[in-house]
């Protein structure tokens, strides 16, 4: 019971806006610095140290970008969908603030994955594009983001509109299976996975180390501008209250 | 849990559950739209447009493949391990298009049973590794396999004694 308490306080802790503002500003620092670091090591692993492929030779290091920004389209996708529904149930000021203002990168993320997918089809496959499931599949991710953004955009009360965005997000979340397990279900151009399946993934070990130093160099640039977002629309939104004007008051001394 | 915030936590439960099942009937009444391509099998089988443009996917057979002399036309049998088909082209191929690589070609069925491809693109697999990697991977395969036809035979001369 003490342990699920203190679970539950520092929920309640983290929830509230003052608290969330000081501690996300005090970890953003350390959050983008490990991500430049990571990225560097990310990149200078990948793109000069590992080894060329046997058969897209020194084509295949695109897999650096590509892979890290599709898995990050549909894990922010899904971090939309919790984040939502906790929205929709506890009616969490920051769980919708969380939601929406991952809205932008989560669609940047899915934007890149298309791009350097296309980069990459061009030479190996022979073709730009093709409406296959993945990659039809991938763009109706787009578009559902970009749906989000427009329906936040037009709803004038932005509590209402987040609990309208909620509901948008946890339909879409259909899409996000359907993306993983289309290459399966179906007879698609884009090959199956390589990683994300339960046997051995089929890379090798030193292309693979680079593609998660990548991963997780993502993951941190998403925290971080997550972080840098929700606090400025946390100003934005409680600009009235006394925590903020106590914060400009500090600040302008 | 509250009961409102139960009711609203139902609410969501109902609403993804119900859209799964929405897009699941959905996906299974279109499947066959959803396929990017035909296999040699369906081909065969006549489960492919007749008169129209589709795509097939399969394997290129090794040894199969031949170029006309001074000209970019060139056949090769696709197979899906179980029907082949053979294919002829016209075009620049891709630079992944090889012998026993997978390709997906567009095109008609003519008269003959041939498949006339206007476009040919390659289906790369999931696979990466180094050059290296890969050369020992073949050799392994090549001891396999020549140890599993030694074998066969063998047993073939046992049987017949």
């Amino acid at each position: 019971m003490n342990i699920f308490g203190s679970i539950k306080r520092l929920y309640h802790q983290f929830a509230s806006p003052p608290y969330f503002y000081r501690i996300s500003g005090l970890w953003l620092p350390y959050i983008m610095g490990l991500f430049v670091l990571l990225f560097a090591a990310g990149l200078y692993s990948g793109l000069i140290l590992a080894p060329i492929d046997y058969e897209q030779g020194e084509a295949y290091r695109i897999i650096y970008v590509h892979v890290p920004a599709a898995w990050m389209s549909m894990f922010i996708y899904i971090v939309m969908a919790i984040t939502g529904a906790i929205g929709l149930i506890w009616r969490l000021k920051l769980a919708e603030i969380v939601m929406i203002s991952s809205a932008p990168i989560g669609a940047s993320f899915t934007f890149l994955a298309l791009v350097t997918g296309s980069i990459w089809g061009k030479p190996m496959w022979n073709t730009w594009w093709v409406w296959d499931a993945r990659l039809t599949s991938e763009l109706l991710l787009l578009f559902l983001y970009f749906g989000v953004m427009a329906l936040y955009n037009a709803i004038e009360d932005k509590r209402t509109a987040a609990r309208a965005v909620a509901i948008l997000a946890l339909v879409g979340v259909v899409n996000i299976p359907i993306i993983h397990y289309s290459v399966e279900w179906w007879n698609t151009l884009h090959q199956g996975p390589t990683i994300t399946k339960f046997d051995k993934p089929s890379i090798h070990l030193s292309m693979l180390v680079p593609l998660l130093i990548m991963a997780v160099a993502f993951k941190l640039f998403y925290i971080g501008s997550l972080f840098m977002r929700v606090r400025t629309e946390l100003l934005a939104r409680e600009q009235k209250s006394k925590w903020v004007t106590q914060l400009l008051e500090t600040k302008s001394n | 849990m509250k009961p409102a915030r139960k009711k609203r936590l139902f609410f969501i439960v109902f609403l993804v559950a119900g859209v799964t099942l929405a897009a699941g009937f959905a996906m299974y009444a279109f499947n066959q739209n959803l396929m990017f391509y035909f296999s040699p099998t369906d081909v065969k089988q006549g489960k492919a447009p007749v008169d129209k443009l589709f795509r097939m996917g399969g394997m290129v057979v090794e040894g199969t493949f031949k170029k006309e002399p001074k000209s970019l036309k060139v056949h090769f049998d696709l197979t899906d391990y179980e029907k082949t088909v053979s294919v002829e082209y016209e075009g620049i191929l891709p630079d992944l298009f090889r012998e026993g690589q997978g390709i997906i070609s567009r095109g008609k069925l003519n008269a003959g049973g041939v498949f006339v491809a206007e476009e040919v693109l390659a289906k790369h697999d999931e696979n990466y590794m180094p050059p290296e990697v890969a050369e020992s991977l073949e050799k392994a395969k090549k001891k396999l396999d020549n140890k599993a036809k030694n074998n066969q035979q063998s047993g073939i001369t046992e049987t017949t004694k």
